[in-house]
């Protein structure tokens, strides 16, 4: 049956989504931060209940501690979150087995991102998507183009893989990713823009959510890529960080330019 | 002042529920066995993953054949509010039947990507309890793959994603809602104010 007038006038599928990106090292947050209003910018916790009030949608913490401690301080991060925000959160960093991410889970966790580990070992898409559905997984990919060809990266880009990235993510999606997150390495920290080519070829085939990440540096940016590639969501760090972007003002603009977001 | 009883059987993780309500200063605690309906005033049927896995356990959990006879305020959230219609396509499950409706896939039904997962808006029916002081548009947050048909009879705010559907529903003193409203900001918690603050002899 075809949806009447009014449902598709209705019918924008779900709202693009705004997403802050907090880097987590031993429970604080590393990337500089420059929040007027915060009493300890180091303290993650606090940081998303900001975002959280200011609109916006989604938050991700990348737990980067080094130390054989780190399961602990992730489970204590998570909790500490759930307790306190009221939107959905991905915790990703260091995710290897069926056993970190059930604990995560039962800690509030809303979903879990894994990277390295997938490609080590992709059947672990299979078992995340199997024991806690598709919803719960995001498989995080660092791409970098060489010779005109993208190629998945570990390591936080300085590793190159020989696992073409559309080829890589298509799999990803096979297996069971329930959303990607893709990460030009190429782009990040250069505020340039993001990069709608190969998010725009990318987002074309996917069935799944994609989540554009780096190089986000201006209003326009997001813009163009909701616009031009289409993408579910965009993330950034820095720029929200260090308030050169604020996400109320964000949004208003981009739903004075015709995307549908939650204001 | 409202007591929640939280449908205790097994199905996923119910810590971002009780975190909500413990930020809201709303009292709670765990329902394991029939007598212990009798302690609370209003009562949430959690539930996340396979509707007809979740009803197994309901099942498994001896409360499945309490939870019609309830006539306190009881609020299914997610597979919990699917639990209340009368099948699930999802295991072709018989459900509690307290909502004569069909739990059905997106697949196959819809062009859109499923799971239904992120931000939507939802129109609320008349003057439901549960939506005061909610905007008419307002966004909820939803994950799920399958949902609730549209019903004008027991439905009481609809969404669209490419298809007509349940967002809540509403018969007697049970109320359900697809999206999770623990995790729906302050207007999820709005919601969730609002069930605790319906009279019990609604």
């Amino acid at each position: 049956m075809e949806p009447s007038l009014t449902d598709q006038f209705l019918d924008r599928g779900v709202a693009k989504r705004i997403i802050p990106c907090l880097d987590v090292k031993n429970g604080r947050t590393v990337k500089g931060v420059n929040f007027v209003d915060l009493r300890d910018a180091g303290d993650p916790v606090e940081l998303a209940w900001q975002y959280s009030r200011n609109g916006a949608d989604e938050l991700v913490f990348l737990d980067i501690t080094a130390t054989h401690e780190r399961r602990k301080t992730m489970v204590e991060l998570v909790k500490a979150v759930a307790r306190e925000i009221n939107i959905p959160f991905t915790i990703g960093g260091g995710i290897n087995e069926l056993a970190d991410a059930d604990i995560l889970l039962n800690s509030g966790a809303d979903k879990i991102s894994i990277n390295s580990a997938a490609v080590r070992n992709p059947g672990l898409i299979n078992d995340l998507a199997n024991a806690f559905g598709v919803q719960f997984v995001v498989v995080a990919v660092d791409t970098r183009l060489i010779d005109g060809r993208n190629y998945v990266h570990l390591n936080g880009g300085r590793l190159k893989t020989d696992l073409e990235t559309e080829h890589w993510i298509r799999e990803a999606e096979s297996r069971g990713a329930g959303e990607i997150l893709l990460t030009s390495m190429d782009h990040d920290g250069t505020k340039n823009g993001f990069d709608l080519q190969l998010l725009k070829k990318i987002n074309d085939e996917l069935h799944i959510p994609l989540i554009a990440s780096g190089g986000a540096g201006s209003v326009e940016h997001f813009i163009d890529v909701f616009k031009e590639a289409g993408v579910d969501a965009a993330l950034a760090a820095s720029v929200f960080h260090y308030g050169e972007i604020l996400i109320p003002e964000l949004k208003k603009e981009l739903n004075n330019h015709g995307i549908d977001v939650r204001l | 002042m409202a007591n929640i009883g939280i449908v205790n059987y097994g199905a996923g993780n119910i810590f971002s529920l009780t975190a909500a309500l413990k930020r809201l200063g709303l009292e709670f605690g765990m329902i394991n066995n029939i007598p212990d309906f009798n302690l609370y005033s209003h009562i949430i049927i959690p539930g996340v993953g396979h509707a007809g896995v979740a009803m197994d356990k309901l099942v498994a959990s001896g409360l499945a054949d309490e939870i019609p006879k309830i006539t306190k305020p009881v609020l299914g959230i997610c597979v919990g509010m699917q639990l209340l219609t009368a099948f699930s396509e999802e295991g072709n499950k018989n459900l509690l039947n307290i909502a004569p409706l069909d739990t059905l896939n997106f697949k196959g039904r819809i062009q859109h990507k499923v799971p239904h997962m992120g931000w939507n808006r939802i129109s609320p029916l008349d003057n439901n309890p549960l939506f005061k002081d909610i905007k008419k548009d307002a966004y909820f947050y939803f994950v799920h793959s399958y949902f609730i048909e549209y019903n004008p009879k027991f439905t009481a705010a609809f969404a669209v994603y490419g298809i007509r559907f349940s967002a809540a529903l509403h018969r007697d003193n049970f109320f359900g809602v697809q999206f999770h409203p623990e995790k729906s900001g302050t207007t999820g918690e709005q919601l969730l104010m609002n069930f605790a603050n319906l009279s019990v002899n609604q």
